[in-house]
């Protein structure tokens, strides 16, 4: 099922703030997830597993490593879904 | 050289009296019960429907994110931590000189079986990545340290119901050992869950009186039938003396000296001669260079349960002699119930204070005292200490026979 874009950063942004406490407002589609959102290895995990769960697509382990910021996270979410 | 001093400059705690110090002290000396009936749907199917939660809930004393990520005696770590450090008026030090002690009985134990049960229920995937440093024993202490990047060292002792008591006099010896100036020392729980009081009550060590939580834990009374679980922390910031002294610091007391010993008896029942409780009496008053004549209080072990109480109040007699005579007993189990390795960690709290506002609180329930106690308890109110120099004790105990008494001074 294809999903827009959009839809998807709005989910990622919730589950950031849930996750990081992050608030939506501050994620954007650049923002690094280590760096500027303080995601650290234990939470992108968790991060990770929403979103499966969220979009139901599967981010294998070896992809989760060039998920650096949250655009990259969208684009590989809106093609697993494709 | 003379032997390094150290003492208490800093107080914290959360329990079942109150969400920090000074609520809990004044709930201590008013007689107040922290016990009540659990409103779990799962209490009801266990034999005992009641326990000692914390009078504040960690969710009104931190953030959502923090929470997540911190079994529930992690929390309470920080929570007294905070209040502790604050209370030392947050001292600069060089972290290589600054450690961190604070036991637990039984480490993240809600965390681990919460996550057993994710997963049996969904499967491996979804077992939280944060889980093992959840429920790793040491994980109170290292959430502590991590704050306040302590680098001298950070340790767990484990001894169950002794836990909290052995880490104060571990820390005690990090100071006079010169391995650091300050360590932020104590001990907490959080075991209220169906498991671990299942456990409990197939030991018969639980009290069931299930009809009057409030007047279940009765430390003396005839009629005490077992220990009611209690939840929460208690920290003291300890320091060696010159430095604290330097710096100009809030000086509650001296902690001088500490006795361990265990017995080799058996896995959970006290040794009734109490000889392992005597011997570490006796060490702990020549480690501090006292004798039995300047002790005035002394904060009991004193859980409520049928063997363990009067083994306790024998072995004292039998250790202070006639020197016992002059010593208020107080059993603030009967309020706080039993913290496990949190025990030894708010009791030694609740003694700094006796000491500042020489005044012994109280042991309520009691409503016939067993006439095998032969140590002078202080019953419903409190007592007024003598003037003067003097000195408290903290006995400990726990189950594997570990026997632990902390000495502290009027300074």
């Amino acid at each position: 099922m294809a999903l827009a874009p959009a839809d998807v950063l709005a989910g990622l942004k919730e589950i950031v703030e849930e996750v990081a406490g992050i608030p939506a407002a501050s994620i954007e589609l650049d923002k690094n997830f280590t760096e500027d959102l303080e995601v650290d290895s234990l939470s992108m995990v968790e991060v990770v597993v929403a979103a499966e769960e969220r979009f139901g697509v599967k981010i294998p382990d070896e992809a989760v490593t060039d998920l650096v910021t949250v655009g990259d996270a969208v684009n590989f979410i809106v093609n697993a879904a494709k | 050289m003379s032997r390094r001093r150290v003492v208490v400059t800093g107080l914290g705690a959360t329990t079942p009296i109150g969400g920090d110090v000074t609520t809990s002290w004044s709930a201590l000396l008013a007689g107040t019960s922290g016990v009540r009936s659990l409103t779990e749907e799962w209490a009801q199917t266990i034999p005992v429907h009641f326990a000692a939660r914390v009078a504040v809930e960690p969710s009104e004393q931190m953030e959502r994110v923090e929470l997540r990520r911190l079994d529930r005696s992690e929390q309470f770590a920080l929570i007294a931590s905070r209040e502790a450090w604050k209370d030392a008026g947050a001292p600069e030090i060089d972290k290589e000189r600054l450690g961190v002690v604070i036991a637990s009985g039984i480490g993240g134990v809600t965390t681990l079986l919460d996550q057993y049960d994710i997963l049996r229920e969904k499967g491996a995937r979804l077992v939280s990545p944060h889980t093992v440093p959840m429920l790793m024993p040491n994980g109170p202490a290292a959430n502590v340290g991590l704050e306040l990047q302590a680098r001298a060292g950070v340790h767990t002792p484990v001894s169950a119901c002794a836990s909290g008591a052995e880490a104060i006099g571990y820390a005690l010896d990090m100071i006079r050992n010169d391995r650091a100036d300050i360590v932020v020392s104590g001990g907490v729980e959080a075991a209220i869950h169906a498991m671990p009081m299942s456990g409990f009550a197939a030991m018969k060590a639980l009290s069931t009186r299930n009809d009057e939580p409030a007047r279940a834990s009765r430390p003396y009374d005839l009629n005490r039938d077992g220990f009611v679980l209690g939840e929460g922390g208690g920290v003291l910031v300890l320091e060696e003396y010159e430095h604290a002294i330097a710096r100009g610091a809030k000086i509650y007391c001296e902690i001088a000296g500490q006795g361990l010993t265990s017995d080799g008896y058996h896995i959970a029942a006290p040794d009734p001669d109490g000889a392992g409780v005597q011997r570490a009496l006796k060490f702990a008053l020549r480690d501090a260079g006292i004798t039995t004549k300047d002790i005035v209080h002394l904060n009991a072990h004193a859980t409520s349960t049928p063997a363990g109480d009067v083994a306790e109040a024998n072995a004292l007699r039998a250790a202070l002699g006639s020197d016992a005579d002059h010593v208020a007993v107080s059993a603030t189990k009967s309020m706080t119930g039993h913290l496990l390795g949190g025990a030894g960690a708010i009791e030694s709290v609740f003694i700094v204070k006796t000491l500042q506002d020489r005044l012994a609180p109280p042991t309520i329930n009691i409503e016939d005292l067993d006439p095998a106690v032969t140590v002078d308890v202080v019953r419903d109110k409190p007592r007024a200490l003598p003037a003067g120099d003097i000195a408290a004790l903290n006995d400990s105990f726990g189950f594997g026979g570990h026997n632990v008494v902390l000495v502290f001074k009027s300074i």
